[in-house]
C-alpha cells in the first residue's frame, strides 16, 4: 500500500497534443480516488501513466516515495483491472487469478491458498476450473478483480471496469468494490465517466476537462461548492440548471422571478452585468406542496410546464425559457463538452412524486434560493463558492474514511481472534 | 430447421463431397488398376493390383520417387519453419507498432505473392548455378520462401489484429516482461494462427513444381511433383500413369494428416471470452 503523488504532469501526443495537462495530485494511502470527466479529457491516459502503459512527457510521478517515471508497469507492483477484462482466453479461471503469481514464482501451496481466499471474497469457487469464454458478464468482471486481490499491490488502478456490464449488474459490483475497498483498505484510483459511480465510490473525486484538473474534492464538496460552471454541470443528475441572471441590488432578474441573494453573495455578484445563475433540480418544487414554514426561504414564479416526467419516487417538468444569444451559444458549448446534446434552454426542475403538475400548463413553482451558486458567463467561475465550507466538507469525508478504514481493521482482526479462539477451544 | 430443409443440406452437402472428392477417387482407383487394365473403360479395376505401388515404393521407380519424397519433406518442413518463424516476427511488430513503412511492406510483400514464378525461374537458373545453390535443399528452400513469407505475413498479421492489445498490457502489469507477456500470453492465443499459417504454407511449398523442375537435376534435391513428371513407363509405348497415379496418392496423405491433426487448432475463435463478447 502507498501513497502516489503526481506533480506537474504532463502527457504530449506526437502532434504536440497535450492529453494530459499540468497535473498535480496527491492520493493518500488507503484512498478511493476518482478520476472522472467527459470523454476525451485525459483520465484514461492519466491512469496508463500511472501504471506504466504510457510515457509521462513531463513531472514527477511518486508511488510510495519512489519516483518511478520510468520504471516498467511491473516494476511498479500496481495492479489493474481494465475495461474489458483482459482476461486471459486460454486459462482456466483459476490460472486467471493465478497469473501475476506465477509470474513471481509463488510456491504452488501459497498460490492455492491465496487463489481459494481470493475466490471465496469474490464468490468464484465453482467456476475456478472454467474458461473465462464460459462466464457471464459479472463472472468476467469478478475474475479480472481477482488478479488484483491475490497480489499485495501498491494500488488498484480501474479503468471503466463496469461500463461493459448492465444496470443492475453495474449497482451490485459498485457495492463489491466499495466494500472490497475498504476492506482491503487499498490505495485505489478509479476512472470513470459515470458519476454515480464517481459520487458513490470515491472518497475524493478529480474533474478532469481537457487534460486539466477543474477540482478535486470530496463528492459531497463537489456538489454543494462547486469551482466552475463545468464542475457544477458536470456532476448531478439530472444536471444544474443554468438561467441568465442580471443583478439588481440584492435580488437577481431572472427568467423565473426574482431570486434574492444574502449579504455576502450579493457582494460577491455586485457590478456585473449578465451573470448564471445555477439552481439544482430539487432546489425547485411544487408550489402548492411546500410546507408554509419553508415558503419565505425561497420564492415563487409561474411557468408553462414543457413535458414532465413521473418516475414513481419522483417526477421531474421541463420547463422552457429564454435566454440572450450570448448565453445560449455558452450553455450549447457546455453542453456539447459535457457529451450532451442539449438543444433548447430549458430547465429541468424536480418536483414532488404526488404533485399534480400537467403537461402544458401553467403552474406555480417555488424556487429554494439558499443554495443558488452565481456564475461568470465569460470565464465559468463560481462566484459564490464557500471555499471553506467545501473544504469542510471534503475534511468531514476524509474523517469517515479513515473511520471506516480503523472500524474494518478492527472487524478483521475480531474475526481472527475469533478464529483463533475456535481453534484453540 | 425443419426436415425438409435437413434433407436438402444433406443433398446439398454430398454433391459437393462427391464433386470435390471424385478426383481423388478416381487417381486411387487408377493407381490400382495394371498398366494393362488402364483403358478398360470402367471406373473401377478388374482386378485391383498394388504393383504400382510396389514399383515406387520398392521397384524401378524407388531410385527416382523415394528420395524425391525425403527431399521434398525436409524441404517444405525446412521452409515452412523458417517462413513461420519469420513471418510471426514480422506481423507482430505490423499489428502491434507503429513504424513508418508499414503498408510499404505489406504491399511489397502482395507484391512479391502475385509476381508470376515462371518469370523469375530463368533468371534464377542462371544465378543459383553461377554461386552454387542450384540443385541443393537451400537453393529450393529461399524460393520458396518467396512464395511462403508474403501470405504468411499476411494471414498472420490478420490474426495478431484479432488480438486484443489489453492482454499483453494486462500481462505486464502483472509483472511479466516483454518476452514473458509475448510467450505466455500472445503465443498461445495466436496458436491457431500460426498453425493455419504453417499449414498453407506447407501446401504450397509441397505443391510447388516450377521451381522443383528448373531448379534441380539430381536426387539431391528433386522433390516430389518434379520427380513424377520424370516417371517413365516400362517401356516407350507404356505411359507411367500408373505410378504417377499411386505417388500421388502417397503424396496427399501427409496433407490429409496434417489437416487432421491439426483440425481443431485450426479452428480460430480461441479469443473468444477474452474480452466482453
Amino acid at each position: 500500500m502507498a501513497s502516489i503523488e503526481m506533480k506537474s504532469i504532463v502527457k504530449q501526443y506526437g502532434d504536440g497534443f497535450p492529453a494530459v495537462n499540468d497535473v498535480s495530485l496527491d492520493i493518500a494511502d488507503g484512498e478511493f480516488m476518482i478520476l472522472v470527466g467527459p470523454s476525451g479529457c485525459g483520465k484514461s491516459t492519466l491512469l496508463r501513466m500511472i501504471v506504466g502503459l504510457e510515457d509521462i512527457t513531463s513531472g514527477d510521478m511518486v508511488i510510495g516515495g519512489k519516483r518511478v517515471n520510468d520504471l516498467a508497469p511491473r516494476d511498479r507492483n500496481l495492479s489493474m483491472v481494465f475495461q474489458n477484462y483482459a482476461l486471459y482466453p486460454h486459462m482456466t479461471v483459476y490460472e486467471n487469478i493465478a497469473f501475476p503469481l506465477r509470474l513471481s514464482k509463488t510456491p504452488d501451496d501459497e498460490v492455492r491458498r491465496k487463489v481459494e481466499a481470493a475466490s471465496d471474497v469474490l464468490e468464484l469457487q465453482e467456476h475456478l476450473e472454467r474458461k473465462p469464454a464460459n462466464l457471464s458478464g459479472g463472472q468476467r468482471q469478478r475474475v479480472a478483480m481477482g488478479r488484483p486481490i491475490v497480489r499485495d499491490a501498491e494500488a488498484f488502478l480501474f479503468d471503466e471496469p463496469l461500463s461493459n456490464l448492465d444496470a443492475k449488474l453495474r449497482g451490485q459490483m459498485r457495492t463489491e468494490i466499495s466494500r472490497l475497498q475498504r476492506r482491503l483498505g487499498i490505495t485505489t484510483v478509479y476512472v470513470t465517466h459515470d458519476q454515480t459511480e464517481a459520487m458513490t465510490l470515491g472518497d475524493r473525486v478529480c474533474v478532469l476537462r481537457k487534460g486539466k484538473i477543474q477540482q478535486v474534492a470530496s463528492p459531497r464538496e463537489l456538489y454543494e461548492q462547486p469551482v466552475n460552471l463545468f464542475v457544477a454541470g458536470f456532476i448531478g443528475s439530472p444536471p444544474m440548471n443554468f438561467l441568465p441572471a442580471t443583478p439588481e441590488g440584492n435580488r437577481l432578474k431572472t427568467p423565473f422571478g426574482d431570486i434574492e441573494l444574502d449579504e455576502k453573495r450579493a457582494a460577491a455578484v455586485a457590478g456585473r452585468d449578465l451573470l448564471l445563475v445555477g439552481i439544482r433540480p430539487e432546489y425547485f418544487e411544487d408550489a402548492t406542496l411546500v410546507d408554509e414554514a419553508k415558503r419565505p426561504v425561497g420564492s415563487t414564479f409561474r411557468a408553462r410546464v414543457d413535458v414532465t416526467e413521473w418516475l414513481g419516487d419522483s417526477q421531474y417538468a421541463y420547463i422552457p425559457y429564454d435566454a440572450p444569444d450570448s448565453i445560449k451559444a455558452q450553455l450549447r458549448d457546455l453542453s456539447k463538452e459535457l457529451d450532451s446534446e442539449e438543444l433548447r434552454t430549458q430547465a429541468i426542475v424536480s418536483i414532488d412524486a404526488t404533485s399534480r403538475i400537467r403537461e402544458g400548463r401553467e403552474a406555480e413553482f417555488w424556487l429554494d434560493s439558499r443554495k443558488v451558486h452565481v456564475f461568470d458567463p465569460e470565464t465559468g467561475d463560481n462566484l459564490t463558492r464557500d471555499a471553506e465550507a467545501g473544504a469542510e466538507l471534503t475534511r468531514l469525508a476524509t474523517q469517515d474514511r479513515l473511520e471506516q478504514a480503523e472500524d474494518a481493521r478492527g472487524r478483521e482482526t475480531d474475526a481472527r481472534g475469533g478464529a483463533t479462539a475456535v481453534g484453540v477451544g | 430447421m425443419s426436415t425438409r430443409n435437413k434433407v436438402l443440406w444433406g443433398i446439398g452437402g454430398a454433391l459437393i463431397v462427391v464433386y470435390c472428392l471424385f478426383p481423388i477417387a478416381w487417381i486411387v482407383s487408377v493407381s490400382l488398376k495394371a498398366p494393362s487394365d488402364l483403358s478398360n473403360g470402367s471406373f473401377l479395376p478388374s482386378t485391383p493390383t498394388w504393383q504400382n505401388y510396389d514399383l515406387i515404393l520398392f521397384g524401378g521407380a524407388s531410385d527416382l520417387f523415394l528420395p524425391a519424397l525425403v527431399n521434398s519433406f525436409g524441404i517444405c518442413l525446412i521452409a515452412t519453419a523458417i517462413s513461420c518463424l519469420l513471418a510471426m516476427f514480422a506481423a507482430y511488430a505490423i499489428a502491434r507498432l507503429d513504424f513508418p513503412g508499414k503498408k510499404l511492406i505489406l504491399s511489397t510483400a502482395l507484391a512479391v505473392a502475385i509476381f508470376p514464378v515462371i518469370s523469375i525461374v530463368t533468371p534464377l537458373f542462371n544465378l543459383w548455378r553461377n554461386i552454387g545453390l542450384y540443385d541443393t535443399w537451400p537453393g529450393l528452400i529461399i524460393p520458396y520462401l518467396s512464395l511462403t513469407l508474403p501470405i504468411s505475413i499476411w494471414t498472420m498479421s490478420a490474426f495478431f489484429r484479432e488480438i486484443p492489445w489489453e492482454m499483453e498490457q494486462a500481462a505486464q502489469v502483472d509483472g511479466a516482461t516483454t518476452w514473458q507477456a509475448f510467450r505466455k500470453v500472445i503465443v498461445p492465443l495466436a496458436a491457431p494462427g500460426v498453425f493455419t499459417t504453417a499449414i498453407i504454407a506447407f501446401f504450397i511449398a509441397w505443391n510447388d513444381f516450377i521451381y522443383g523442375i528448373s531448379l534441380t537435376s539430381t536426387e539431391a534435391a528433386r522433390p516430389v511433383p518434379a520427380a513424377l513428371g520424370l516417371f517413365t513407363g516400362a517401356s516407350q509405348f507404356e505411359e507411367p500413369t500408373g505410378a504417377i497415379s499411386a505417388a500421388a496418392v502417397i503424396v496427399t496423405i501427409p496433407v490429409v494428416v496434417l489437416v487432421l491433426l491439426f483440425q481443431r487448432r485450426i479452428v480460430a475463435g480461441l479469443t473468444n471470452g477474452a474480452v466482453k463478447g
